[in-house]
């Protein structure tokens, strides 16, 4: 059966063109593309991704404002029906912001908008995102955000790491993030948030292609599924 | 009735605008200013009608994000 994904569009998202050519490169079917006033998703959905971007033109706070978006109340639907959902860049601040994810995304710590390749090191492999790397894997992911510092009070982070639930942490200072947390999982494990952008790194002509063994793990998990 | 809602980060919640405007302000030769915390501030206007308990509603679910942020909610006299 033909994989089906979706990936939602906010007002001033601007990689969801990329996250969409990322998915349907790797498992060969088109995402549906949705906009954040459908109230409702495609069904049986296989595969949800919040793209990149400045959605509502980061007003109030990043993420804010898409979080409360009708779509969003069936994205928490469907995740917790256990469908994967991925969140990047300015999709790990929705995600945060609408409670799916615990911690918030502060502004860099050095202020400045952070716009190059990183790398980044595979904390948990035994995720449905991450079973294609290996624990302690060091990958090579471009970033490009100004609010990309994770916060959460000790006690989360405590927890947060107990539980496997840090999925990539930077390998290198980047943007003051608490323990260098760079990607993190719900509890359940079908919701991963990061800020570096796995769909920028996917090709050759891209620079890079360490971002694609997320795709391919994510939709062969769920083939088998 | 106007309300403003008093958004700021709480306490140990590292406040890197804050820190810029410190050195912006140290930067035009003021001496004497030991912190400098950036909040946000949000002013409604409100029925009477408009309850205590819908007002921090309104606060704890959207203006504040109360894993990073505190509020404080000012009702107004017109």
């Amino acid at each position: 059966m033909a994989f089906r994904s979706a990936v939602i569009t906010f007002p001033g998202s601007n990689c969801d063109r990329d996250m969409a050519d990322a998915l349907e490169k790797v498992s060969g079917t088109a995402p549906h593309r949705v906009w954040h006033g459908d109230g409702a998703l495609p069904e049986n959905l296989d595969f949800i991704a919040l793209p990149g971007g400045f959605s509502y033109g980061d007003y109030l706070r990043s993420g804010a404002m898409a979080a409360r978006s009708p779509v969003m109340r069936a994205v928490i639907d469907t995740a917790a029906r256990g469908v994967p959902v991925l969140g990047v860049c300015n999709g790990f601040q929705v995600l945060t912001e609408a409670g799916l994810l615990p911690g918030a995304l502060m502004r860099n710590a050095g202020i400045r908008f952070v716009c190059r390749e990183v790398l980044l090191t595979v904390e948990n492999s035994q995720s449905l995102f991450t079973a294609h790397y290996t624990a302690g894997q060091q990958i090579r992911i471009p970033i490009a955000h100004h609010d990309g510092n994770y916060f959460a009070d000790a006690q989360t982070l405590d927890r947060l790491e107990g539980e496997g639930r840090v999925a990539f942490r930077y390998a290198e200072a980047v943007n003051g993030s608490a323990r260098d947390i760079a990607g993190v999982l719900n509890q359940a494990g079908n919701v991963l948030g990061m800020m570096p952008h796995p769909e920028r790194a996917i090709e050759a002509a891209h620079g890079g292609t360490d971002g694609r063994a997320l795709f391919e793990a994510a939709i062969k998990g769920l083939v088998r599924a | 009735m106007k309300v403003r809602v008093h958004v700021s980060l709480k306490n140990g919640v590292l406040d890197p605008q804050g820190r810029a405007i410190h050195h912006a302000i140290e930067g035009l030769g003021f001496a004497g200013v030991q912190d400098v915390r950036a909040g946000r501030l949000i002013e409604l206007e409100v029925d009477d009608s408009v309850t205590d308990a819908a007002l921090d509603e309104m606060a704890s679910k959207l203006l504040a994000n109360m894993v990073i942020e505190n509020y404080r909610i000012e009702r107004v006299s017109a």
